[in-house]
């Protein structure tokens, strides 16, 4: 799982209710996507490309239990990275197929617009500007088959738990 | 090597002897709940297609976020939520009229109990951990997989443990304090669990201890759980449980951290705006500061003995001018119990607007959204920037008895003036 793209980098505290915001609850999926950082970063949401990559500071999706990265995922974004990710986000990252890696010190690493390279399974990070890589936690084969199946809806059709 | 509570209660509802910090395993959960956002939110998952739930009598499904329902996405979703539990043999159902804010739900229903494992679609569900329970929220995704398999996935977190000492200096300290103090001198705990101990335990109220856990997951706690002491055995036994499975920890348990208070030295706390761990200060450093609205309510401080003190502070005055004062009881009983004590009269008189039990306007929902420009001081659980209302307005959280001194003023205001002169 190496993933390659264009960084976008965001602060500490990037709560839940900034990437998934209120105004997203009654709305439909593709309009729920446009609303991703509305409140921080308007007009964010149009310039994401496919592939890109998120790096932030500490407690990344810290708050609710509203999927965020199921918004990040359909956005186009390949994965994300940060100093630390509250445990809830990151459950549902893996559970919605987005991957997402913690790795202390990720944030002072780039600029945005850089390019990093990703190794989900090693759990490295490398800038290909400066040259500089860094190693995160690694992901356990639990949450490495979970992502590889595209997330918890895909397995349970797999199992017969849903048509 | 000994164990923590959280360890133990993972280690049982995983049929293993023993567990440390790391581990990964797969554990049978007790109670799997859900409320109404995950039937109203689009494109979170396809709940519909879901053919076998692995134990109808373990799933608990209510309605609280939007209740009754603001506008009629609100009430398809209630309509598909009525739709699953007929289709699935869901018993334990909670709507309109019988509703109650999900964390206070579980704990005047029974189902939040000693030694439980106990999953449930929203963030503050650490909140049963004042009931001895190992408890922690979950994306709609996982609940599906919760719902269908009867079990799930944890990573055993290394814990902190906060020794308590003392009881609180007066009436106008409480657990609000304790947790605001606790985040902003600690900062988060990320990735961990917390849990408390020390004689102080037995010096706080049960709501107060479920104040302190619903507000950890302010600081990414993983599951924040109290002991299972003579004030909780008493109020288990009032609520007619049976049988009491309470997990104690063990004397050698390993701790990534162990910090002790002194409740008697802790003064009025509150957050400042956006975020909550190393943000917060004591109130007497932001004393003036102007309000637009007060708000008490939430899984946090929407409590009998929450509205009470602040009906005491309240009572024969005014709320300020230029103030809105709004009190959200956390559940239908709750609201009933302040209506027959006479405390809904006082703060009406008083000025304030009682709403119906309801999550309401701590997540945005309705009931007291502000406008570009306003601050609201509130015993919510949240600050985030634009979660009450606005992208320009701003929200600072406090104890019921900071916010009721501050309703009567219209500034942040040091509730001691009021309890203590």
């Amino acid at each position: 799982m190496k993933l390659k793209g264009r960084v976008w980098v965001f602060g500490d505290e990037i709560n839940t209710d900034l990437i998934f915001p209120h105004s997203a609850f009654r709305v439909s999926p593709e309009e729920q996507v446009k609303l991703v950082f509305s409140d921080n970063r308007p007009g964010w949401s149009s310039l994401v490309k496919p592939g890109d990559i998120l790096i932030a500071g500490k407690n990344f999706g810290t708050g609710s239990s509203r999927p965020g990265a199921v918004l990040l995922r359909r956005l186009g974004l390949a994965c994300m990275v940060a100093d630390s990710i509250n445990g809830l986000f990151y459950r549902n990252a893996i559970s919605y197929g987005f991957p997402a890696l913690q790795c202390p010190g990720v944030s002072k690493m780039f600029e945005e617009g850089d390019i990093a390279e990703i190794n989900m399974l090693e759990g490295t990070v490398t800038n290909l500007r400066t040259g500089e890589t860094r190693t995160g936690n690694k992901l356990s084969k639990l949450m490495v088959d979970i992502l590889l199946a595209g997330g918890i809806e895909e397995l349970l059709i797999q199992e017969g738990y849903m048509d | 090597m000994g164990m923590t509570m959280s360890e133990k209660i993972l280690a049982r509802h995983a049929g293993v002897p023993a567990v440390s910090a790391g581990d990964i395993l797969t554990c049978r959960v007790d109670v799997a709940v859900c409320h109404d956002m995950f039937f109203t939110v689009a494109g979170q998952i396809d709940f519909e297609r879901i053919n076998r739930i692995a134990d109808p009598d373990r799933c608990v499904v209510l309605l609280d976020h939007a209740v009754p329902a603001p506008t009629a996405k609100d009430a398809l979703g209630a309509v598909k939520a009525r739709a699953f539990v007929k289709k699935h043999g869901i018993k334990n159902f909670y709507d309109v009229g019988e509703h109650a804010v999900i964390h206070q739900l579980l704990v005047e229903e029974g189902f939040a109990a000693p030694g439980r494992l106990i999953a449930a679609g929203d963030s503050h569900t650490c909140a049963a951990g004042a009931m001895n329970a190992a408890a922690r929220g979950f994306g709609p995704a996982e609940m599906v997989y919760i719902w269908c398999k009867g079990e799930t996935w944890y990573q055993v977190s290394p814990t902190i443990l906060y020794n308590l000492h003392g009881s609180f200096p007066s009436r106008a300290v409480t657990g609000k304090d304790l947790f605001l103090y606790i985040a902003g001198v600690y900062g988060d705990a990320t990735n961990m669990n917390v849990e408390f101990g020390g004689e102080g335990v037995g010096n706080m109220t049960i709501p107060q201890r479920q104040s302190v856990a619903t507000m950890c997951a302010e600081i990414n706690a993983e599951f924040a759980i109290f002991p299972c002491d003579s004030v909780l055995r008493e109020f288990l036994e009032e609520r007619g449980d049976q049988e009491v499975d309470a997990v104690d920890p063990d004397p050698d348990a390993v701790y990534y951290a162990i910090r002790d208070i002194d409740l008697s030295s802790l003064t009025p706390y509150v957050a400042l705006p956006h975020y909550i761990p190393n943000n917060c200060c004591p109130v007497a450093d932001v004393a003036g500061t102007e309000v637009h609205q007060v708000l008490v309510g939430s899984c946090s401080n929407g409590r009998l003995e929450d509205i009470a003190l602040v009906a005491s502070i309240v009572k024969g005055k005014r709320v300020a001018r230029g103030v809105r004062f709004i009190v959200t009881p956390a559940s239908q009983k709750i609201y009933l119990e302040a209506l027959k004590a006479g405390y809904l009269e006082t703060l009406v008189e008083a000025g304030a607007v009682v709403t119906n039990a309801t999550c309401g306007a701590c997540y945005g929902g309705h009931m007291g959204l502000l406008g570009p420009g306003e601050r609201c001081l509130s015993t919510t659980t949240r600050n985030f920037k634009a979660r009450m209302g606005d992208a320009e307005s701003e929200v600072m959280l406090c104890s019921p008895a900071t916010a009721a001194a501050s309703a009567l003023t219209g500034r942040i205001t040091d509730p001691r003036e009021f309890l203590e002169g």
